[in-house]
């Protein structure tokens, strides 16, 4: 069980091995070759031109004939982008209870052994994930879209959590880096829940923004004690022999 | 430690059992372990890999051996699986290839010096000096694409500059076949270094071709293309190197052997404890395998094993650096290109050359690999470290 970070045999440091690497180091100094990275961003540049987009969204039933009072409110506008942002908020709430699930695991594990977050708070913040997602199914069926979807921006969502992910899924991982990872999920959380307010309000749709804020409150004591905790788990390691 | 490949029983085929948990130990540590614990777990599994793809075509060919083939394939598929389960999860698939380019210069080019037929040999030099190229240019990708440096991975023991350019390496399907060697005369040694290199290069071909798609990037994409391609064509050029004549059973024998010879390397130089005790269970359970097809080779084609295999295992494998050897060849060899089944100075490559013109082909809207290298050169902690670039120019 891994408690914390410890002296030991690092080997990826050139100077575990100084034979060796004054051997590699006549790598470095052999003549550098022409060019220069402009031929990779040119090539970069050649496929972002003719990209295709990831996807798409699928128009809202209001679109199709069945027609909602928010969506009414849309109108001139595209509601698209809102029902984008919306399924995002849907992807990342439902992958970061399982975050929580998975720190919640690993301090179940470690304790009493080595320090953790109160679990108390880590439920507790477990389950207001669990209601977000709620909340923005919610909002998504009374806009007539479809809460299953998953939107381009979910899509890229979801592949900026796959890191997050990995880090506190490995059994090797220490709690302080679950809560490094975890932070930036709720980094990202936190202005996630920003902008979508700020979306729904320039929109018009002030019961969404009433709602979204409600769960903006809770994210801003999400990140502030996710913060908190990980800074004096490291203090707290680093002072202690 | 001493193996008699003639007479050592091993464990016994039915005793060859897993459970779920076994088969996913705790991982090696990227960080800690030596790479050549990595490269052991690379290479262990693509020997395995090859014993299930020899076994299913086996199968495909010979009715009456498929039972026995069945219970055979079904230990190396979880033997496999142990293997290569303990690559850690915190390892890029980039990072990754590093260590497989690692294992294919390394192993190849201790099989070129110990190798007692000299056109194996010169061969062997031949794709070593190709998968040392593709260790710089993947090089040079992990540096410009995750900003990494590959030498955390291969921790100094094996050499990051340029080799036979990939762009040249592209060559007509023809070119790539090699004479074989001559079962009734070859040396036991060179059988088992052609059976080793290639299923090393299978399994670089087939991890290439299921990661290249998993990068977003256009230019790890085309790289990885272009690299699995020339992984596709050091398959052909080792595979034909194993002489055709060679019985079903008396290659499946061989393989055995192989497995035999490369889990004993693999005992003889691990340091880690615990990875050492995986290599030694597996080691008795291939010697069992081994006197089981050594049992069907007699029964069945009723020939003496010992026309085929040495008594005494080989020396082993050395996983260590071979700097040295690299270098001189590369000094000597990088200029040389394939000719039909000849290996020839690249001025003897005229411009009508099938491989010429394959090649001219391929590289006609640009090389991957000369684009993501070019201006290129190794440093320790990457080529940002201590050198100002303004706009991705070096100042």
């Amino acid at each position: 069980m891994n408690h914390g970070v410890e002296m030991g045999m690092n080997r990826t440091g050139m100077d575990m091995a100084p034979q060796l690497s004054d051997e590699m180091l006549e790598n470095a100094q052999l003549p550098t070759p022409s060019g220069d990275e402009g031929a990779l961003a040119q090539m970069r540049t050649d496929y972002i031109d003719v990209a295709e987009p990831l996807g798409s969204v699928p128009p809202p039933l209001s679109l199709k004939g069945a027609a909602t009072a928010a969506m009414e409110m849309l109108k001139g506008h595209r509601p698209e982008v809102l029902l984008d942002k919306l399924s995002e908020r849907l992807a990342f709430e439902r992958t970061a209870v399982r975050l929580y699930d998975a720190l919640i695991q690993k301090c179940l594990a470690v304790s009493p052994h080595a320090d953790i977050p109160p679990l108390e708070e880590l439920r507790a913040f477990r389950d207001e994930e669990a209601r977000h997602l709620e909340l923005v199914a919610a909002a998504v069926r009374g806009l007539g879209a479809d809460p299953t979807t998953v939107s381009p921006c979910a899509d890229t969502a979801a592949v900026s959590a796959m890191g997050v992910v990995q880090v506190l899924s490995d059994p090797r991982t220490t709690v302080a880096q679950c809560l490094q990872a975890l932070l930036t999920a709720e980094a990202a959380d936190n202005d996630g829940w920003l902008l979508l307010i700020k979306l729904a309000d320039v929109l018009g749709l002030e019961d969404l923004v009433e709602q979204f804020q409600g769960a903006l409150h809770h994210e801003d004591k999400h990140l502030e004690h996710v913060r908190l905790w990980l800074s004096e788990m490291v203090i707290n390691e680093a002072m202690v022999i | 430690m001493s193996i008699n490949l003639l007479s050592d029983k091993g464990v016994p085929l039915e005793r060859q059992t897993f459970t779920w948990k076994e088969l996913v130990p705790e991982p090696i540590s990227k960080l800690n372990d030596d790479a050549f614990t990595r490269a052991r777990i690379i290479l262990m599994n693509g020997i395995e890999s090859e014993a299930l793809r020899f076994g299913h075509a086996a199968a495909r060919m010979n009715r009456h051996l498929q039972p026995t083939l069945a219970l055979v394939r079904r230990v190396e598929q979880h033997q496999q699986t142990l293997v290569n389960w303990l690559l850690s999860a915190d390892h890029s698939p980039l990072e990754t290839t590093i260590g497989y380019e690692q294992v294919a210069i390394e192993v190849t080019a201790h099989a070129a010096q110990r190798e007692p037929d000299p056109y194996l040999a010169a061969v062997f030099r031949f794709g070593l000096l190709e998968d040392f190229d593709h260790l710089y240019r993947f090089a040079a990708l992990l540096d410009r694409l995750e900003g990494k440096d590959a030498n955390n991975i291969l921790q100094s023991y094996t050499d990051i500059r340029p080799g036979r350019p990939t762009m040249v390496e592209h060559r007509h399907p023809l070119d790539d076949l090699r004479v074989p060697y001559d079962a009734r005369k070859a040396h036991p040694l060179t059988r088992l270094h052609a059976l080793t290199v290639t299923a090393g290069e299978h399994q670089a071909h087939d991890y290439y071709m299921t990661i290249g798609p998993q990068f977003a990037d256009p230019v790890a994409r085309q790289l990885y293309a272009e690299i699995a391609s020339v992984e596709e064509q050091h398959v052909t050029q080792y595979e034909s190197l194993c002489d055709p004549t060679e019985t079903w059973l008396e290659k499946w024998l061989l393989h055995e052997a192989a497995e035999v010879y490369n889990y004993y390397s693999c005992v003889e130089y691990e340091g880690n404890p615990r990875i050492k005790a995986i290599w030694e269970r597996f080691l008795e359970y291939e010697l069992g395998h081994l006197q089981h097809v050594a049992e069907l080779f007699k029964s069945v084609e009723r020939r003496d094993p010992a026309e085929v295999l040495p008594e005494k295992v080989p020396p082993p494998v050395e996983y260590t650096s071979h700097r040295r050897f690299v270098r001189e060849v590369l000094a000597r060899e990088v200029d040389l290109r394939a000719r039909g089944h000849e290996l020839v100075p690249a001025n003897r490559e005229g411009p009508e050359s099938p491989s010429v013109q394959y090649r001219n082909v391929l590289n006609r809207e640009g090389s991957p690999s000369e684009m993501v290298a070019a201006g290129w050169v190794w440093r320790p902690g990457t080529e940002l470290s201590g050198v100002v670039h303004i706009h991705g120019r070096m100042q």
